[in-house]
């Protein structure tokens, strides 16, 4: 039952460019990377007990990078591509010594801290990030020789890369890894009497997280051919964080609702609405009094208990 | 198994600890034989589970040495004491409640094995490992609650899972906290016989207040009271004591 939904999700998601029009595709696009990015946050944030406010700090670290690397210093996509998510990688590994100085509201506030410093950085240093502008101008690259400039084209290059983060990190937490950093959410102490080394788990944790941060923000910077310094903003960890809240931190499945929840309110409600913003506040706040542990863990349960209760 | 470098299977030497101006353990030395069964008592606030804490690394002492099989550990992480064979468990039971029994010993194994740092492959791949849990959870009679989730088990059943826990790992000094503790008769006794099943291999140190049952086990007996080694020695010679009676017994 669980394999043929799954393998149905899979082929509407595959031959949706055959139905769908342009600008669904884009939509989806859009979604395709926004679930990569709740994916990765939610390693920290469900699976860790790491609760991060910045980490758009990892998308925008490699957006920037690449953007630079191939207009500015004209070098291909695929060096570029290898040199941002070596650098983000990098930078999470640094980002980890400093917050994981503390854990729970400490560690919140120095990410927090530190996507501020970048976000400043990408602001003020307007002579190599072109500030308040941006950078514009560039393009897609085309692997394998197959360009991506078509809503299609480029829908299936983010699914063949969504497939594959997806299950990566599905099996990260399935691993004798992802036991351990579960173990170290819950009982720290014991963890580390067991002959665990809690600090090393969670800042393993926190680069592999950093890591495809940084791929999410690869395919963001090429849908969108554009960054900003918005885009390493608190508001946009801040919607991340609440994405993967709101669809169920600690499942593989919610953060990818919840990130498509966020996405399809912003851009449908911002339509009809200047103040999407409290749109998008008014559904969180249903859900919390509602399903406080996440949409996806609070269906299954509605579904277990109606099955229980038609026996 | 590698040959032993000290006689001592544990050293504590003038150990202490402070918390501002309360000294809860003052100047303790203790010896502990490979092998040894120890068994420790004290009154309530005695400083004996700030003893055990400092010996496994979840406090640092102010002042004073730990050395366990001759190696200095005083400033060991937890996790490096724990490879050195140390294994505890807690008064206050500490397991992932949310996880079944087999997974909690699990956890146990997987703590001293370099598979711990698998990423790329899921954990219920490694067949040998849930072999190795069940066997463990089959010695302290809980195989047959191996697939539920702790928080379904009773409470003197929690009890046994902490054993097995340590025991998985094949300590060569056991900390046991309170291993009796809130446990029914029946309970009491199964987990007696199980802790005097421990191999000789281990060395096993207990803090326990059930005396009449704690004394059967116990070789040697260190009595605490306000963080001082007060008696220390054979069991029969510290429970015929003056002071033991005094402090502990209240006669």
């Amino acid at each position: 039952m669980k394999w043929i939904a799954a393998s149905l999700l899979a082929a509407l998601l595959v031959l949706l460019p055959l139905v769908a029009g342009e600008f669904y595709l884009n939509l989806a696009s859009q979604i395709l990377i926004a679930v990569i990015f709740a994916l990765s946050l939610n390693l920290l944030v469900g699976y860790g007990g790491m609760t991060s406010l910045g980490h758009a700090s990892f998308l925008g670290v490699a957006a920037y990078i690449s953007a630079l690397l191939t207009t500015r210093y004209g070098l291909g996509h695929g060096p570029a591509a290898i040199i941002s998510i070596l650098g983000t990688t990098v930078t999470a590994a640094l980002f980890g010594i400093i917050a994981l100085r503390a854990t729970g509201l400490g560690f919140l506030m120095i990410t927090l801290a530190l996507s501020q410093v970048l976000w400043g950085l990408a602001y003020r240093m307007s002579d190599v990030t072109n500030g308040d502008n941006g950078i514009a101008g560039l393009t897609r690259p085309m692997p394998f020789g197959i360009p991506l400039d078509s809503p299609a084209s480029f829908y299936w290059f983010a699914l063949i890369v969504t497939g594959f983060a997806y299950l990566m990190m599905a099996i990260f937490v399935s691993s004798s890894f992802g036991s351990t950093l579960r173990g170290v959410r819950d009982q720290p102490r014991r963890m580390a009497a067991l002959g665990f080394n809690p600090w090393m788990i969670r800042w393993i944790t926190f680069i592999y997280a950093g890591f495809w941060g940084g791929i999410s923000g690869l395919l963001y910077v090429y849908y969108n051919k554009y960054i900003h310094p918005t885009s390493l903003s608190t508001t946009s960890s801040a919607e991340a964080l609440l994405g993967v809240i709101a669809g169920g931190s600690g499942t593989l499945g919610g953060p990818a609702v919840g990130a498509a929840l966020v996405l399809l309110l912003k851009n449908y409600a911002s339509a009809y609405l200047d103040r999407w913003n409290m749109l998008l506040g008014l559904v969180f706040l249903f859900i919390v009094l509602v399903m406080p542990t996440g949409i996806v863990p609070g269906f299954s349960k509605l579904v277990a208990r109606l099955r229980g209760g038609s026996k | 198994m590698t040959p032993l470098k000290s006689d001592y299977a544990l050293e504590v030497v003038n150990l202490k600890k402070a918390f501002g101006g309360l000294v809860v353990t003052q100047n303790i030395s203790l010896a502990i034989r490979q092998g040894e069964r120890r068994l420790i008592i004290g009154p309530n606030g005695a400083g004996k589970t700030t003893l055990f804490n400092q010996i496994s690394g979840d406090m640092r002492p102010n002042s004073g040495q730990i050395k366990l099989d001759g190696t200095d550990v005083t400033r060991f992480a937890p996790y490096r004491r724990a490879h050195l064979g140390l294994s505890r468990t807690y008064q206050i039971i500490t397991l992932f409640t949310g996880d079944t029994l087999e997974h909690n010993v699990t956890l146990g194994l997987l703590g001293l094995r370099s598979s711990r740092w698998q990423m790329w492959r899921p954990l219920s791949f490694y067949g040998d490992l849930a072999t190795e849990a069940r066997r463990v959870l089959d010695t302290v009679g809980l195989l047959h609650l191996a697939a539920h989730p702790v928080s379904d088990i009773a409470y003197g059943e929690k009890r046994r899972v902490e054993l097995a826990m340590a025991l998985a790992q094949k300590p060569r000094v056991l900390l046991l906290d309170e291993p009796l503790a809130g446990l029914s008769n029946t309970e009491r006794s199964q987990v007696k016989s199980l802790i005097a099943s421990i191999p000789r291999a281990t060395t096993v140190i207990m803090i326990e207040h059930d005396m009449d049952t704690a004394l059967d086990l116990a070789e040697t007996v260190t009595l605490l009271n306000y963080g001082r080694v007060i008696v220390d020695g054979d069991r029969d010679a510290v429970i015929a004591d003056e002071r033991t009676r005094e402090v502990y017994l209240g006669v």
